[in-house]
């Protein structure tokens, strides 16, 4: 599973660099989120431009994925493909999670 | 309109009811890494038909959803068996016949989710169960039926463009 950190304006941005975030590596990813995440206090911004598509095994680690974040912290997305963005959607996760255009949008949002 | 609809409609593999009078479009291990693999089949297969990349995104999902639910649950993670998949595009759009030998799904039924309760589902189960609810949101005419000691799990899922494909080969 390659998923990517780095710290980028206050925020931590974590890039997957995965087609897929399905039930084939659901607990791969959301262990690799919690040890990526288990020391940041502030906004993770998870970089999703590279994935094509997502199940609901995929959409539950990434709910997961928030929930472990330690307290104080948050889990805003970016760069939602079509197929990813539906999935949102239809679950009406899009309604939980912040969602940006881009990482660089939401790195220059957090900045202003 | 073509005489014979039957005939102008598109095969992935067998009937979409009755008798398995033709071979299964996909067979496949019942876990994850091949579910993953026979998804990039089936869209393969389906590519060649006019579908929109929306509605291939759609038909993936749906499908994803279907096959992950017999590797987690009618399986489970003691089991092990087969999954095949049948699938006859129409003039009202891809008809889906997916097939195991796993453990029947709880009182025998496939867990309908109603729109009314819909709207709350999201924020009830907000970890797992998605699965039924894309399924559920996206397909149509949803049958779960035991037949001979297996699982047959049909649905249709609306195509708009698979109308013109069926109508382009029966006008040929």
């Amino acid at each position: 599973m390659k998923i990517a950190a780095r710290e980028a304006q206050g925020s931590l941005l974590v890039h997957v660099d995965e087609a897929r975030i399905d039930a084939a590596v659901a607990i791969r990813f959301k262990d690799r989120m919690r040890d990526l995440t288990a020391a940041h206090a502030g906004r993770v911004v998870l970089d999703l431009g590279g994935v094509e598509f997502i199940d609901s095994s995929g959409l539950g680690a990434i709910v997961t994925a928030m929930k472990q974040l330690p307290e104080g912290a948050t889990l805003e997305l970016a760069a939602l493909m079509p197929n990813v963005d539906r999935v949102f959607r239809l679950t009406r996760m899009d309604t939980v999670f912040r969602i940006h255009a881009s990482a660089d949008t939401a790195l220059r949002d957090h900045a202003c | 309109m073509p005489a014979d609809l039957a005939n102008s409609d598109l095969r992935g593999g067998g009937r979409k009811g009755g008798v398995h009078c033709e071979p299964p479009a996909l067979v496949l291990t019942a876990d994850a890494m091949s579910v993953r693999a026979a998804l990039g089949k089936f869209v393969a297969q389906l590519e060649d038909h006019g579908l929109g990349l929306e509605e291939l995104g759609s038909v993936e999902l749906v499908v994803a959803e279907a096959l992950n639910n017999i590797v987690e649950h009618a399986y489970g993670p003691s089991g092990s068996g087969d999954i095949q998949l049948w699938w006859t595009l129409g003039h009202r759009g891809l008809h889906v016949r997916i097939a195991d030998n796993g453990k029947p799904m709880p009182e025998g039924r496939a867990p309908l989710i109603h729109d009314s309760c819909a709207r709350d589902y999201a924020a009830q189960v907000p970890e797992g169960g998605f699965g039924w609810f894309l399924i559920t949101g996206l397909a149509r005419n949803i049958v779960y039926r035991r037949e001979r000691g297996m699982n047959v799990l049909t649905f249709r899922i609306v195509v708009g463009e698979s109308r013109g494909a069926a109508a382009a080969i029966g006008r040929g």
